[in-house]
Formats: C-alpha cells, structure tokens, sequence
C-alpha cells in the first residue's frame, strides 16, 4: 500500500480512526473527503441490498456521513472502528426512513445503566487491525454460513424470516449462525 | 451481581443487524440497559456488521456528490457531546440504586417512569399497561403481578419474551430478577409466581395473542382482546 495521502489508500480502514480524529480535531475536510470515498460507495450499497431505491439510497448515504462529520468528536476508537461506528449509524438511519421508526438504543446517561464493571471496560471490542482479520475470517467461512450472515446484516431478515425464505428448521439456521458467530468470536476479543 | 438470563443469542444479533420489529427492540434495548455483558456481545456482532460494510460491493456514487456535501458541512454543527456519567455509586443489576425503575428506552416511550403509569387492574393481582397500543402483530405491555401472586396460567401461540424490571418471579425455567429475559415459545405452559418481598413489574412482548388456559383462563379468553 503506498503512502500517498490523496490516493483511495488513505481511506484504508488501517487510518480510518485517524481520520474521524482529525475531522474532531480540526474539521479537517481533506480527511472527510477521504473517509467519504470510501464508505459512501460502501453505504449506498448497504442501503441498496436493503431494497432502498436508489435516489433514496443516494441521499441517505449522503446523510450518513453528514452524521458522521457532526459526531466525530464523539468517535471513540476504544470502543469499535470507524466501519462499525459508520454501520450502526446506518442501520439506524435507514430504520428512521425507511420503517418511520426510531430504533431504541441505549441511553449512556441514563441513571438506570448499569456500567461495565472495571474488568470488563479493560477489554477492547475492537481496533481497526481486528477489524482486518474479522474481515478475512468472514471470508473464509463455509458459503451456508456466510450466506445466512448476508441475510441477517444486509436483508434485513430475522432468524424465523431466513428459516421459512429457504426452507430450513428454524434451529438449523440458529445453529449455522451461531457456528458462523463462534468462529468470528476469537477475533473480537483482546484482554488487557 | 451480574444478570444471569440473557436472551438468546439470535436475539442479540437480530438487535445489531437491526432486523427486530419496535416492540421487541424495546425490550432489548431495556436489557442491554442492565446488562453490560449483554452489551458486550451486541458490540461484536455490531463489529460483524462494520467488516461486512467493509466488503460489500461498493455502489455508484453521483460524480458531484462529495462536492454538494462538502458545501453542506458549513451549516453543520457538531452534536453536543455527551454529558459525563452519573456520579455516586454505579446500581448493580438487582437494585435500583437511582429510584429508576423503567431504563430510559421504556421512559421516553412512555413519558415518564412507573410512578406515572395508569395500570388497568386485570384482576387476581395483575396489573397492566400496553407500552405499543397499536402496533400490528404484538402486544407489548408492562405486567405489575402482586408480591407472591401468579400470573392465570397460560401458552403462547407465538414467542413471549419478557424482561424483569423490578421485583422477582420464578417458574420451570428458574428464578428471574432486574435485568434477567425469559422467552417462551409455544411447548411451554408456565406458571410465573412472583416473588414475596415485593410487587414484580416486567415487560413482557408476544407476537401472538395469550391464549389463557386453564378454568379461569377460558374465561378470560373472552377479554384477552379487550
């Protein structure tokens, strides 16, 4: 990969984090332009695979990353990499336009949440060079397995939705999900 | 003390993927609430999702479309950033350290905390409160059972998966406390008992209609859609 900061490679998912930082640090357009090369394609198509039409799609995508300049400062790469930040404000937003729902979400400052106990907030979810091996071992998962992860994340498709789609026990796709998840937890967990 | 009943992982990961109807999202969003582990495991298949958006096909973008957002971004202020964590000493799961009883998901739908709460009395010390009076396809209410009362005994045609808020309630599957979910299909006929030291209050959504069994419960049958 080169180093060449204008080139497609500077949106790599390795300096993604830096980015977000630095559009909190200094409203740094250079590193939004770079950060929207790379996942406004990669939105859109999310939204499309959800059947969004696609002038629809467009500006949604266009939206998502709006968010994403105004809640930069909020970014916390302790806590996931930039593709998840970026997924979960997606996924929300396409809920918000699409089912007219607000999806409910956990209030950081409510006074009834229980906080993670000290053990706990030790460990990483996630940085962007798990992100990478996360990435690899999607890839080589069995096709059954990665079809059904398809289904669920870019299809909006329950576990009893998928099971009647194609005519499987709803506990074989449960176990087949839960199979493909297994195999992806090593990759997701870091203790201090 | 940690909660003991997590839902089911297909649950969890129906939340992340954003494939939950609202009535459903509700509760996991309450749990998630009181159960940081709960949260832990959203977290990684939320992180699924981000290496999943990292590799789909990307789609055609409008050649002038960076342009027309960069124009946007001058009239974009940045969100106020989220206030500090409470202070004083953090509830555990089993407690309601802060009086709050309802985790904020349930109290902004509701506009305010059980104290605010009209329960419609449904006799033999259950009380309760339709959370989603008219979304198809679920019912979605707040139960109130009497300290060391029962709930009529009954099946489900559909799935019942029922969050504990405060109090207590045991039956087959266990004993349930703040924070725990139980979900309940249709093989099982359970018989909740609440606990003795106080009132239980949960969430409890079905995508069926309770089918009440039962002497007393083919009565209530009649008024089950009421």
């Amino acid at each position: 990969m080169d180093g060449n900061d204008d080139s497609q490679s500077g949106a790599a998912p390795e300096s993604a984090s830096e980015l977000v930082e630095r559009i909190a640090q200094d409203r740094d357009r250079r590193a939004f332009a770079l950060l929207f090369a790379h996942f406004a394609p990669r939105v859109k198509a999310y939204l499309r695979r959800l059947g969004v039409a696609d002038g629809q799609a467009e500006d949604l995508a266009q939206d998502v990353m709006l968010t994403v300049w105004r809640r930069a400062h909020l970014f916390d790469r302790r806590q996931a990499g930039v593709s998840t930040w970026i997924f979960t404000i997606a996924r929300n937003k396409r809920i918000d336009a699409i089912r007219r729902e607000r999806w409910p979400q956990v209030d950081p400052n409510d006074p009834a949440l229980v906080p993670e106990s000290e053990r706990q907030a030790d460990r990483i979810v996630e940085d962007d060079q798990r992100s990478d091996r996360l990435r690899q071992a999607i890839a080589t998962l069995p096709e059954e397995q990665a079809d059904l992860l398809r289904l669920s994340y870019f299809e909006e498709k329950s576990h009893g939705t998928i099971a009647s789609e194609l005519n499987l026990p709803l506990g074989t796709v449960k176990s087949r999900l839960r199979l493909a998840l297994a195999r992806l937890k090593p990759l997701l967990e870091d203790v201090k | 003390m940690t909660v003991r009943h997590l839902p089911p992982e297909d649950l969890l990961l129906d939340y992340a993927a954003g494939n939950l109807p609202e009535p459903l999202a509700l509760l996991v969003a309450a749990h998630l609430t009181l159960a940081p582990e709960s949260r832990r495991i959203v977290a990684e298949l939320e992180s699924v999702g981000g290496a999943m958006l990292e590799d789909i096909e990307p789609a055609e973008i409008a050649p002038d479309a960076l342009e027309s957002v960069l124009a946007r971004l001058d009239a974009e202020e940045p969100e106020a950033p989220a206030a500090a964590p409470p202070l004083g000493s953090p509830s555990t799961a089993r407690m309601t350290d802060s009086g709050i009883i309802l985790p904020a998901p349930l109290r902004e739908r509701i506009g305010g905390d059980v104290d605010c709460i009209k329960w419609r009395q449904r006799g033999g010390g259950v009380a309760e409160y339709d959370v989603l009076p008219n979304y198809p396809g679920f019912r979605a209410r707040l139960l109130r059972i009497r300290a060391g009362g029962g709930v009529p005994h009954h099946t489900h045609e559909g799935r019942e998966v029922t969050l504990v808020l405060d109090g207590s309630f045991s039956d087959e599957c266990g004993h349930f406390e703040r924070g725990d979910v139980e979900v309940a299909g249709s093989d099982v006929e359970h018989k909740p008992v609440a606990g003795p030291e106080r009132d239980c209050i949960c969430f409890a959504v079905t995508d069926a209609p309770l089918r009440m069994t039962g002497p007393f419960g083919r009565i209530l049958n009649y008024f089950v859609d009421m």
